[in-house]
């Protein structure tokens, strides 16, 4: 059998038992991604000189009869916002093509510390505005289940990554649905972990009162095994959460009997697709059947979500992309004769078009004449999305509704369309207003096109999640057509 | 007065934490460029900034000090703008909510005591600085990015620049005597921006404000004011207007200069800093925080005024700084006469440190040596006289005044013998000076004394010549 088939917990007992050396595992992967990389373009980086010198630590570490971390040999792929000591960290964007950081993200130190191989760095919508990766300066990435549509994003190479077997697990960030979404359109479970639970120091801000590290596995227990490595508070980051730790694995399991489940009927007046509407509605079923209490619930505000989103998090857009002036680092236009020259001109080169819109609509929801009307309007209206989602959370345990409207669009088909491209992220946002966990698992393909199933949870309430998309993943023998 | 001046300041303050605002790298002055830095603090993508706590806390001494009112829940916004000096394109600052509000600076006029009002005290981050060289480059140091600043924001409640002068001053000396600041407007620690405009009181016309920027010292400050006070009041009588501009203090011109046209007012897109959790403040800190606070100047001087007896102006002066106290109290540990080491440091010793530009810390001797001093005088073995000639030593070298006093051979003649011969022949070569005494000129005797002072190279005893002199002549 190819070993990069396999899950994340099949390679770590293989190499534990030493039926495979890291070294082994690592080729193998390194294999897989020479033949799939110029079909579907998943990695910015690849790092393959790193990659067999952390296996043969790993290796040796084996032959020493020493413990080996909770991802041992593991090959893991990590988003190009992510911040990789002496490896590039591009963020997709040509602004830093050739940023080499100076330090490492925590959540890098923990994999490298559990023994985690990173393979590379993947493709991402640039600085993660986008839901298609197609506004990438490195190329879009294709999804693996269908090269002529988009994987999702803005983590689609993390998608599309292990959607083909080029790595196990992934590290992917998400800020209004960019984990979730390319999960659901590459068929694979992705975890958007609850705000404050992962720390952000070297996630690259996107909007930083949204944004959180979140994971990517083949099942839910890859997942859970990836996400109990990079959870906990760090003194580097003052919003991360300081609470006790939850064994994610250990407390995993598929009884769900009188969990309590709600089901928002707002979200189903939404404009969607007709199959995953019937797709998600044959998926809420099944929990019924596990003996999971289903009831439909209101939602009012919810509907405010995407224009309080996109307001929000433009405004943090503007400000966090303002570091990107051509000074110190990144890139800096040729031909300037001025101050103000070498900074318009440095930005208008080095962005692309998306990231310049967000920063134009977020500057002018700040604005002194404006910002009372938009964004101290959209802070109110979170409050409300937040206690309405709070409310609800004191009644039931989880949430369901689809990941995305639609199954994945082909490439180019909405680019040129943001609005449409905005409003497909009306089921994933909310999450993200309210610091909430959820998740997307797999419940279905028409076409050959998977459908994702959104579990929303209480704030830190991961294993909720968790143990509701395991349980559906072992009464629907996991909804996985591998490749 | 028909015309009024108002005048508000907004001062920067450099508190003395032992590391930076947001990160682990030293709070130091100096140093190669660019060698306190970090990914934080030079805002490289995906740092995080974690608030210090000292600075938190050094700014809650600050408004404690002055009488601020300090906020129990706050948080810490962005203040957009571009600039080369700026790591992320925002300066981590406060806007609605300061961390003090309120509070008053009393300063002590001539026709007593007023009170300038404070609108805010606000803790943000400071910038790096750009190095302009000779050849048009910009070089830019990033060490002082991210020292943790106050700014102090007062109420247009100064009406002349030595209002606002006193308030400098006192402010200063406040904030050092609490140990937040060292203040040295050279190392630029301390930063003072003037809002000054004028009214008209019979017509009720107004200046528009002008606001004065890169002011080097409290004596620049003053003059830029005086300055642009009657610039302001020219323009009034010649039914005028100022724009509202912004002017820069010019050394060399003695006048200011525009430095900004009067343009649209900027636009900081301010917004809260989500990257760091709202600040939380316990009551208990808060007192914690005050129960920690020194002595402050009012109550110094009241105490000096009680414990060692000192005139209201002699405390006044004395508590002007922290270190001027110290240094007042510790000499007098080993001095006996209170007034007297007031009478010593407030004449001579503050005189020839004003005269020097320097402050007492940067004496080269110690309130050991001055006490020293005035026992050598006060138990006879030198004069008051040849006690200032040491003084001066002790300035420029830091020598101890015993070792100067032998090594100079200083030591205070007291014994009739050694000094007879040389009164005889004074006496003998001043036969004129002696007929004029005794025709009742007493500025004679008082010449003749002088003679031997100075053949004593000022070593002799007055009292004792005096009194040689005059039984001498009586034989």
């Amino acid at each position: 059998m190819d070993i990069t088939k396999g899950t994340a917990m099949e390679m770590r007992e293989r190499i534990i038992n030493k039926e495979i050396s890291a070294r082994e595992l690592v080729k193998a992967h390194m294999d897989r991604i020479e033949e799939m990389e110029g079909k579907i373009n998943a990695f910015i980086t690849v790092t393959k000189e790193e990659a067999f010198k952390k296996a043969d630590l790993i290796d040796a570490k084996i032959k020493n009869g020493e413990d080996l971390g909770a991802l041992a040999g593991i090959p893991i792929g990590i988003k190009d916002n992510i911040i990789t000591e002496g490896i590039r960290t591009s963020c997709g964007s040509k602004m830093l093509e050739n940023f080499i950081p100076p330090y490492e993200a925590t959540v890098v130190d923990k994999i490298n510390k559990e023994d985690g191989i990173i393979l590379g760095k993947t493709n991402m919508d640039e600085f993660a505005m986008g839901s298609s990766t197609e506004t990438s300066y490195f190329g879009t990435t294709k999804n693996p289940l269908d090269l002529e549509r988009v994987p999702g994003g803005s983590s689609g190479g993390s998608a599309a990554a292990v959607k083909s077997n080029e790595v196990a697990l992934s590290l992917g960030s998400d800020t209004g649905g960019s984990v979730r979404q390319p999960a659901s359109f590459c068929g694979v479970v992705g975890i958007k972990p609850s705000y404050g639970l992962v720390s952000r120091y070297g996630l690259v801000s996107l909007a930083n009162s949204f944004d959180q590290i979140g994971v990517m596995g083949r099942n839910v227990k890859d997942a859970a095994l990836m996400l109990q490595v990079i959870v906990g508070h760090d003194a580097k980051d003052s919003t991360s959460t300081d609470m006790e730790r939850i064994n994610y694995l250990d407390d995993l399991n598929e009884d769900i009997r009188d969990m309590k489940i709600a089901v928002p009927k707002e979200f189903f007046e939404i404009d969607m697709d007709n199959r995953v509407r019937e797709n998600v509605e044959k998926a809420i079923k099944v929990f019924e059947e596990l003996g999971g209490k289903v009831e439909e619930i209101s939602l009012p505000n919810s509907k405010y979500g995407l224009p309080t989103y996109y307001i929000l998090s433009t405004a943090e857009i503007s400000s966090n992309m303002s570091r990107f002036d051509g000074i110190r680092y990144g890139y800096r236009a040729k031909e300037y004769n001025s101050l103000d020259e070498l900074y318009m001109n440095s930005r208008s080169e080095a962005f692309g078009k998306e990231v310049k819109r967000r920063i134009m609509v977020g500057t002018y929801a700040l604005s002194r004449d404006h910002t009372e009307d938009y964004y101290k309007k959209a802070l109110k209206v979170r409050t409300l999305i937040k206690n309405e989602l709070d409310e609800a959370f004191k009644k039931y345990d989880i949430i369901l509704s689809p990941t995305s409207p639609h199954l994945p669009f082909k490439i180019g088909e909405r680019i040129n369309d943001p609005v449409n491209m905005y409003k497909a992220d009306c089921f994933t946002i909310l999450a993200n207003l309210a610091g909430i966990c959820a998740l997307s698992i797999p419940c279905g393909y028409i076409e050959g096109l998977p459908v994702g199933l959104q579990i929303m949870g209480d704030r830190y309430k991961e294993i909720d999640i968790l143990k509701a998309a395991y349980a559906f993943e072992l009464a629907t023998g996991g909804v996985n057509n591998a490749l | 007065m028909r015309y009024k001046t108002m005048i508000g300041l907004e001062i920067h303050v450099e508190l003395m934490t032992k590391t930076k605002i947001f990160c682990g790298c030293p709070n130091d002055f100096g140093g190669d460029v660019n060698t306190h830095c970090c990914p934080v603090c030079l805002g490289l993508p995906g740092a995080l900034p974690v608030l210090n706590k000292s600075a938190v806390e050094y700014a809650i001494k600050a408004g404690l000090a002055f009488n601020s009112q300090i906020a129990t829940r706050t948080r810490m916004d962005r203040k957009n703008y571009f600039y080369p000096d700026l790591v992320k394109g925002y300066q981590i600052s406060q806007d609605e909510i300061p961390l003090c509000s309120g509070g008053y600076v009393e300063i002590e006029k001539e026709d007593g005591p007023k009170k300038i009002r404070l609108m805010r005290i606000h803790i943000e981050e400071d910038t790096g600085k750009s190095i302009h060289t000779e050849e048009a480059d910009t070089l830019l140091d990033y060490n002082r990015g991210g020292v943790p600043l106050i700014e102090i924001v007062t109420y247009p409640d100064m009406n002349t620049p030595e209002e606002a002068r006193l308030f400098l001053e006192k402010l200063r000396a406040t904030l050092k005597y609490i140990e937040v600041s060292d203040c040295k407007m050279e190392e630029g620690s301390l930063r003072c921006d003037i809002n000054i405009n004028v009214i008209d009181t019979q017509t009720n016309t107004r200046t528009n404000i002008t606001e004065l920027k890169n002011l080097n010292s409290f004596k620049a400050a003053v003059k830029a004011m005086e300055y642009e006070e009657k610039r302001h009041i020219a323009l009034l009588e010649a039914g005028k207007n100022t724009e509202g501009e912004t002017r820069r203090w010019d050394e060399v011109k003695n006048e200011t200069i525009v430095m900004r046209e009067k343009g649209g007012v900027a636009d900081y897109r301010y917004a809260p800093d989500f990257d760091i959790a709202p600040i939380v403040i316990e009551e208990e800190w808060i007192d914690e925080i005050r129960n920690s606070l020194p002595e402050l100047p009012h109550d110094k001087k009241e105490r000096f005024i009680r414990e060692y007896g000192l005139p209201e102006y002699d405390a006044g002066v004395l508590t002007q700084s922290k270190e001027l106290a110290d240094f007042y109290e510790e000499t007098n540990k080993y001095a006996k006469d209170p007034k007297q080491v007031s009478n010593w440091i407030m004449g001579d010793v503050l005189r020839r440190l004003k005269d020097e530009e320097l402050e007492i810390e940067d004496l080269k001797f110690g309130p050991k040596d001055l006490a020293h001093l005035l026992e050598l005088i006060n138990s006879g073995k030198i004069s008051n006289n040849i006690g200032k000639k040491v003084l001066r030593e002790m300035f420029e070298t830091g020598g101890k005044p015993e070792k100067i006093v032998k090594e100079r051979g200083l030591i205070q003649i007291s014994d009739e013998g050694e000094l007879e011969s040389i009164v005889k022949k004074v006496l003998s070569e001043n036969q004129q000076s002696i007929i004029d005494y005794k025709n009742g000129k007493d500025r004679a005797l008082g010449y003749l004394i002088g003679q031997v002072m100075k053949a004593t190279k000022g070593k002799a005893n007055p009292q004792l010549v005096n009194k040689m002199v005059r039984e001498m002549i009586e034989e």
